[in-house]
């Protein structure tokens, strides 16, 4: 729309712009585009070409199977556990990382002193690997040790028999959730934090002036105008958690049964360590359309509210 | 004015990304041209040495090792204790035959080697081969780089070193393939051992188990004490599927367990589902958290009496050498009396290393006594030579030197004698599982399945 008014109104700047500065502008832009083209969408294309092929050894073999690795990958019962761990991980981790994300950033939000301290505090664990919070976890998770022992000392766990965390097969994958929103938990609250700001305060005032409890205030102003934030929010912690491979690596490895497996570390691990190369671009493309069924609506949601503004 | 200015910053902008990229292809064409002038150098070196080095063979002459250059890349998954200790004493001999050659100790950490393995395919894949790399005797070799043909035949090196009369015939026959000789056996492992503490023995009047029935009768003796019968840390898998192979030897025997790696041997016949059953039983008596352990921490169970038994590789023992502890028994895992499930470390030689004639070198020292000597000791693992043996075995070793003359060697799975990489691995997921599920009939079939997919026709 704008450029047609724009040519209607000068042609010949219209078409000296085109000239030009497109020229330019598509010339700087074409070496990304162009490693952008051939390091991901080409090597995506080609993941999902040897998915469909017979390639399961060391020795590439293209023979053409169609749909029959995926086929076996859904029978595999390590791949069923993966996903139903991906899937309680996802729910427990996306849940728990909102409430205490949001619980933080209005406790903050109540002008305390030595705010910028406390937010550094809960920050902090952002700047860590995902590496580095696994083998600390582990530490503090080790029935043996860590936690347990804490509890013992306060007498509220029984040494004798404590709790397994991630090597119970019923909670494994949840007790890896919990050192996830340990380290993802003060992102969220600066995220909220940062909305919570962004709320005038006009309009808190209006509310109290008609009457509005502190609660309702959060209710019905507070949480609808961070209803944005919350969105980026789970786009940003769905793709983390089922991207997941580090934290999960090196905290406790697929683990007894596979209750802390997840699809990263299967595709990894059948790939590399048994050539299943064809298996693991398989298990490849599925969490591609998973990330995609959450990514892209939310692309699209962003791509529209920009044109609308 | 404006429209002006912007088109000047548009063209500075052009300017400096084409300098950029001028740049970089200055530095790109620098860059080619030290690898081409490299190129013909390095070929030169290895055909320059390699005709004295072939000659040096024939002389048996050490003494113009010093002259040799260059480096040694070494890729192994030796990083601890008596590993890393029996690696280096090797590197110490080859040093003093080579003082000039760099050795690089590529060893990438991870039980079982999972992760190194992991690391070097995709160096091998990639075309960046290290000069020489650890790997299990047996069908991991042959069915992957073999026949990849990612590595070299060492025929000549087998005939010139006389190696084809020192390793018994067993080895011979599983690092031989399509009529060639690939690698290099270091050493021997044995993975059907049954490990057990002495004090909690005597005390509880117990014997070492021999039998199925003999272990069951034990576990339930430590269990009412309220001691853990069996110590598993698998929270790496191998561990539980090491478990399970040995319980499968020893329900099935030498020749039904090997049939099943090459189809003499159903997978859904009602042997295998006695093993399962075998196991399951056996999984009712081990420690509650060997999700959380790894096989080492596992013997600290033992070590500190918290355990009665536990079945692992004979690297426990360097393990307990390393931690001091000398108060264990051990014997064969349940039912393979006289049966040896052997694994073996060998060395190869990938097409394409950048120091050949040192690997060469390397290899040779790998195979011979002097070198299997002095390696094996530290390691924990008896010498795959006949004539090696002498040396500072401790009294675990010189009985396992002694099972290996007169047992029947069966290969081990899980440590890459018996079936290649993708099969083993489907194998120990399958197992993994039902540590948990307990489900005899599902992992049946999960084992049915992985046989079905990865069974070579050769």
């Amino acid at each position: 729309m704008e450029a047609t008014s724009s040519v209607q109104a000068s042609p010949q700047l219209g078409r000296r712009r085109f000239n030009f500065d497109r020229v330019i502008a598509i010339a700087l832009i074409a070496p990304s585009l162009l490693a952008i083209a051939v390091f991901v969408y080409f090597f995506i294309a080609q993941t999902a070409y040897v998915s469909l092929v017979r390639w399961n050894d060391l020795l590439p073999d293209y023979t053409f199977v169609g749909l029959r690795n995926y086929d076996k990958l859904f029978q595999i019962e390590r791949f069923q556990a993966d996903m139903s761990n991906t899937l309680k991980f996802t729910v427990v981790f996306i849940f728990i990382c909102l409430a205490v994300g949001l619980l933080l950033a209005n406790l903050l939000d109540q002008k305390i002193k030595g705010e910028a301290i406390f937010r550094n505090i809960f920050m902090f664990p952002l700047a860590i690997s995902f590496i580095v919070t696994g083998v600390a976890w582990r530490w503090l998770l080790t029935p043996s040790s860590g936690v347990n022992l804490i509890g013992s000392a306060i007498g509220i766990v029984d040494m004798k028999n404590p709790p397994g965390w991630f090597t119970d097969p019923k909670i494994g994958i949840l007790a890896v959730a919990i050192a996830a929103v340990w380290q993802t938990s003060g992102y969220v609250m600066a995220m909220y934090l940062a909305g919570l700001r962004s709320i005038p305060d006009e309009i808190k005032e209006a509310a109290r002036i008609d009457g509005a409890t502190e609660w309702q205030l959060f209710r019905q102003i507070t949480l609808p105008l961070l209803q944005p934030i919350t969105l980026s929010a789970v786009i940003i912690l769905g793709h983390i958690s089922l991207k997941i491979f580090d934290l999960t690596k090196s905290m406790t490895g697929p683990g007894a049964g596979f209750s802390t497996d997840v699809p990263a570390l299967f595709m990894f691990e059948t790939t590399f360590s048994g050539s299943h190369f064809s298996q693991g671009a398989a298990i490849a493309m599925v969490l591609l359309v998973v990330v995609s069924v959450l990514i892209i609506p939310y692309l699209i949601y962003n791509f529209r509210s920009e044109v609308r503004s | 004015m404006q429209k002006h200015n912007r088109s000047v910053m548009t063209l500075v902008a052009l300017f400096a990304m084409i300098t950029m990229v001028l740049s970089a292809c200055d530095n790109n064409s620098t860059s080619s041209n030290a690898t081409t002038s490299n190129t013909p150098a390095a070929a030169k070196t290895p055909a320059a040495a390699n005709t004295p080095a072939a000659a040096n063979t024939q002389a048996a002459s050490n003494s113009n090792g010093s002259a040799a250059t260059g480096k040694l890349e070494m890729f192994s998954w030796w990083t601890t204790g008596g590993e890393s200790a029996g690696l280096k004493a090797m590197y110490k001999l080859y040093s003093k035959d080579r003082p000039n050659v760099e050795i690089v100790n590529q060893a990438v950490a991870g039980a079982a080697g999972s992760d190194a393995k992991a690391v070097l395919k995709s160096r091998m894949l990639g075309g960046d081969p290290p000069d020489s790399f650890q790997v299990h005797m047996g069908h991991e070799l042959l069915d992957g780089y073999v026949a990849a043909g990612q590595v070299e035949p060492l025929d000549e090196l087998y005939k010139s070193e006389g190696f084809d009369k020192a390793f018994p015939q067993g080895v011979l026959d599983i690092v031989s393939g399509n009529g060639h000789y690939w690698s290099v056996p270091v050493n021997i492992h044995r993975a059907n051992v049954l490990w057990y503490n002495k004090k909690v023995f005597t005390d509880n009047g117990l014997t070492a188990p021999v039998t199925f029935d003999d272990f069951f009768k034990a576990a339930d003796v430590l269990k009412a004490k309220g001691i853990t019968p069996l110590a598993l840390g698998d929270k790496v898998p191998f561990a539980s599927a090491h478990l399970f192979e040995t319980v499968l030897v020893g329900t099935l025997g030498a020749e039904a367990y090997k049939g099943l790696w090459d189809g003499k041997t159903k997978w859904d016949g009602p042997q295998v589902t006695q093993a399962l059953n075998n196991f399951k039983k056996m999984l009712g008596y081990i420690n509650s958290d060997h999700a959380a352990l790894t096989w080492d921490q596992a013997n600290d169970m033992l070590i500190a009496g918290k355990a009665g038994m536990t079945i692992m590789g004979d690297w426990v023992d360097a393990d307990y050498k390393a931690k001091a502890f000398t108060d264990y028994g051990w014997t064969t895992s349940p039912g393979t009396k006289g049966l040896y499930d052997a694994l073996s470390d060998t060395f190869a030689l990938p097409k394409g290393a950048k120091n050949k004639e040192n690997a060469l070198a390397w290899l040779k020292l790998a195979g011979s006594q002097a070198g299997q000597d002095a390696f094996n000791p530290l390691k924990g693992s008896i010498p795959a030579r006949i004539d090696a043996g002498k040396g500072d075995y401790d009294a675990y070793l010189l009985s396992a030197i002694a099972d290996w003359k007169k047992d029947t060697i069966v290969p081990s799975v899980v440590h890459g004698a018996a079936a290649k990489d993708g099969w083993a691995t489907a194998y120990t997921d399958s197992v993994n599982s039902f540590v948990t599920s307990l489900d005899v009939d599902k992992t049946q079939k999960a084992l049915v399945q992985a046989a079905a997919d990865n069974m070579t026709s050769k």
